[in-house]
């Protein structure tokens, strides 16, 4: 998440055509391009055929390969969304995973923006060793947590039915992904707030800014492309998690996120896969939306002229 | 408007390691006062310790008659310009500037005015909008300095406000400097371990050491009058050539020469200093020539430096750029004796 800029291999333009330099740079810049390529079409031809072969009928997807589709004539239908649509819960899902997911994204940046800041720029005793122990925290398997979390919520009335009364049915899992959040969200915000320079820090508290006003008003605005990353992070892990969900709510139809109700398809349906197609497109297109939305505050070097000339 | 004193300040990190040691200045009012010496002098811990950005180990910071150690930074009334400008960069110049006041309240109206003043002096009016990345380095550099300004304190801290600037802009930021100080009439403490700043720029110089305050004086003091062997060295360019010399009746004995000097100081081992604009040409007596086989021949037009060898003795010598002198040639220099120095080879403490 470093936001040093990148110096591309950019020696083509300056060395002389066709000396050493000059082909190195070239052979330097074809490599990165290939890399890059394939990557991306890695990642795209799977996508791809998932989004073809969502909009075939069945039969055809059963007796050909999706890329058959992209030749005349052309089959597709809109048959497997509404399928899905009206049969599952595939609306509830998509509802639940954004009351999931927004505060439980949410609830541990900001809690760790906070901690972040004290652990970079504030003296306390046993600074370094609570950090580490916070950074040591990331090596432990969070399934290790279920038991005693789950039995501690359920002796404390924390449950899905308690708390449903009262709108509150995801608090649970809302603790349990800020819990799970924390570690890693203190630990990359914190190194990104001591890369900011202490001159910055030392400016302001001659101009007389509070610990609370550098915190609002020059480390949070600087580190925008650093919280970006997080909450994409944290939102994507949250939306496609299954597993936490299940543990802390369940798999019933009112608070069932999209990933259960998805899992759900495959058991109730068995091979019937045209409608998982259908589904899992449709769990897709958040992710996406939020990633293409913050990608833009991926600003490479916010920091330009801050300091040095 | 107010003095500074530094009183027996010490600052220490552990046990062992103290980088300014008992510290005595009286800064006075309106005074601009440099602090020079190399990296790692304490310099810049003396600076920060009256910034508040540091604490004081020993001893006491008064600003006016106020003993500021245990004030806050922000209640010194005092404004301090970044070697690294410290701009905050996702703000305008405009807010960058405002940014001092906005913290103490100032009303809107207020504030604008200030801002509009500042910038008039420094000539940021047409970048008020602008971003610090989308400034030049002399640019970001009068913003720090408008920063510091609006705040209309009673002491500037500068440390080292021209290092990141070229050659150039670095000799004109020199002069708007003292106009500046000029017209605002405050005291200035201005850091920098370049010599030619102190010299052009401070009312008077400090040079610092290793921690240990060596000198305080104007800088034509400090330039004729060094007090040891170190200020000597540092203040000048080309440094000042020493040479080590035997005394006795009146007169220092080096490997090659010998010089009367101004007054008598007993045999003892020294070493006697001589600026190289000391050794020339014109040789006004016979008696304190020397003989330097050039070494290095430098012109730089105005001037003309000979590095050379004077009886075991590495000499440099200032000579009319008109005299004609190749590598390898001896040639006979008179050396003017009213300018000599002479320091105790074991104290290194000026003797003459």
């Amino acid at each position: 998440m470093s936001v040093a800029v990148a110096e591309r291999p950019g020696t083509a333009a300056t060395a002389a055509r066709f000396s050493p330099q000059w082909i190195a740079g070239r052979i330097q810049g074809a490599v990165l391009h290939i890399a890059v390529i394939s990557l991306t079409v890695a990642w795209i031809v799977p996508t791809a055929g998932l989004l073809i072969t969502s909009f075939r009928p069945f039969d055809k997807i059963t007796s050909s390969g999706w890329w058959t589709a992209l030749a005349p004539s052309y089959q597709f239908t809109l048959d497997n969304y509404s399928k899905v649509l009206s049969t599952s819960n595939l609306g509830q899902g998509f509802f639940n995973s954004f009351m999931i997911s927004i505060p439980a994204t949410i609830i541990p940046i900001a809690i760790a923006a906070f901690a972040a800041y004290a652990f970079a720029w504030m003296k306390f005793p046993l600074r370094d060793w609570i950090f580490l122990g916070i950074v040591g925290v990331l090596a432990i398997p969070l399934q290790l947590s279920f038991v005693p979390v789950l039995s501690f919520f359920v002796a404390h009335g924390i449950t899905v039915g308690n708390l449903e009364p009262y709108g509150m049915q995801f608090l649970p899992v809302w603790l349990a992904h800020t819990g799970y959040g924390l570690p890693f969200s203190i630990y990359l915000l914190a190194n990104f707030f001591r890369a900011l320079p202490s001159e910055l820090f030392e400016s302001a508290e001659i101009d007389g800014a509070s610990t609370l006003t550098v915190f609002f008003r020059i480390v949070l605005p600087l580190s925008v492309p650093a919280l970006a990353s997080l909450v994409i992070f944290q939102f994507l892990w949250i939306w496609n998690d299954l597993l936490v969900a299940l543990i802390y709510v369940g798999g019933a139809r009112e608070v069932a996120p999209l990933t259960v109700s998805l899992a759900n398809l495959t058991n109730s349906l068995g091979q019937g896969y045209h409608l998982l197609t259908a589904a899992a497109f449709f769990s897709m297109i958040v992710p996406l939306v939020v990633f293409l939305s913050l990608q833009r505050y991926f600003v490479r070097g916010i920091l330009a002229g801050s300091v040095k000339g | 408007m107010a003095s500074v004193t530094y009183d027996h300040v010490v600052k220490r990190y552990t046990a062992d390691v103290t980088v300014v040691k008992d510290f005595n200045v009286d800064i006075k009012d309106k005074e601009f006062m440099v602090l020079v010496g190399p990296s790692g002098c304490g310099k810049s811990t003396a600076l920060r310790m009256l910034a508040g950005l540091e604490t004081v180990t020993e001893g006491q910071i008064r600003i006016g008659e106020r003993v500021v150690n245990d004030v806050a930074a922000k209640d010194r009334d005092i404004a301090m310009v970044f070697q690294s400008y410290a701009l905050y960069p996702h703000m305008s110049v405009f807010d960058n500037m405002a940014f001092p006041l906005q913290m103490k309240r100032t009303p809107k109206a207020e504030i604008e005015r200030r801002v509009r003043q500042a910038s008039g002096i420094l000539g940021l009016d047409n970048f008020l909008q602008r971003k610090p990345r989308a400034l030049s380095g002399g640019q970001r550099q009068r913003v720090a300095l408008g920063r510091a300004i609006v705040r209309n304190p009673q002491v500037f801290l500068l440390d080292e406000p021209l290092s990141n600037l070229d050659a150039k802009l670095r000799g004109q930021t020199r002069i708007e400097l003292q106009k500046l100080h000029r017209d605002l009439e405050t005291t200035f403490i201005y850091v920098t371990h370049d010599q030619v700043e102190a010299m052009t720029m401070g009312d008077r110089i400090a040079l610092m050491y290793d921690g240990i305050l060596q000198q305080v004086g104007t800088p034509g003091d400090v330039y004729d009058h060094p007090a040891n062997l170190f200020v000597a060295g540092f203040i000048g360019t080309p440094t000042m050539n020493f040479v080590p010399v035997t005394t006795s009746n009146g007169s220092a004995r080096a490997g090659g020469f010998s010089v009367k000097l101004p007054r008598p100081v007993g045999e003892k081992k020294g070493i006697l200093g001589f600026r190289p604009e000391a050794v020339t040409d014109r040789i006004p007596d016979p008696e304190s020539s020397l003989e330097m086989k050039v070494d290095v021949v430098e012109r730089l037009g105005s001037d003309q430096f000979l590095y050379g060898q004077v009886g075991g003795d590495q000499v440099t010598a200032r000579v009319d750029p008109r005299m004609q002198v190749q590598v390898g040639d001896t040639v006979k220099l008179g050396l003017d004796t009213r300018s000599l120095h002479l320091f105790d080879a074991d104290t290194e403490k000026a003797l003459i």
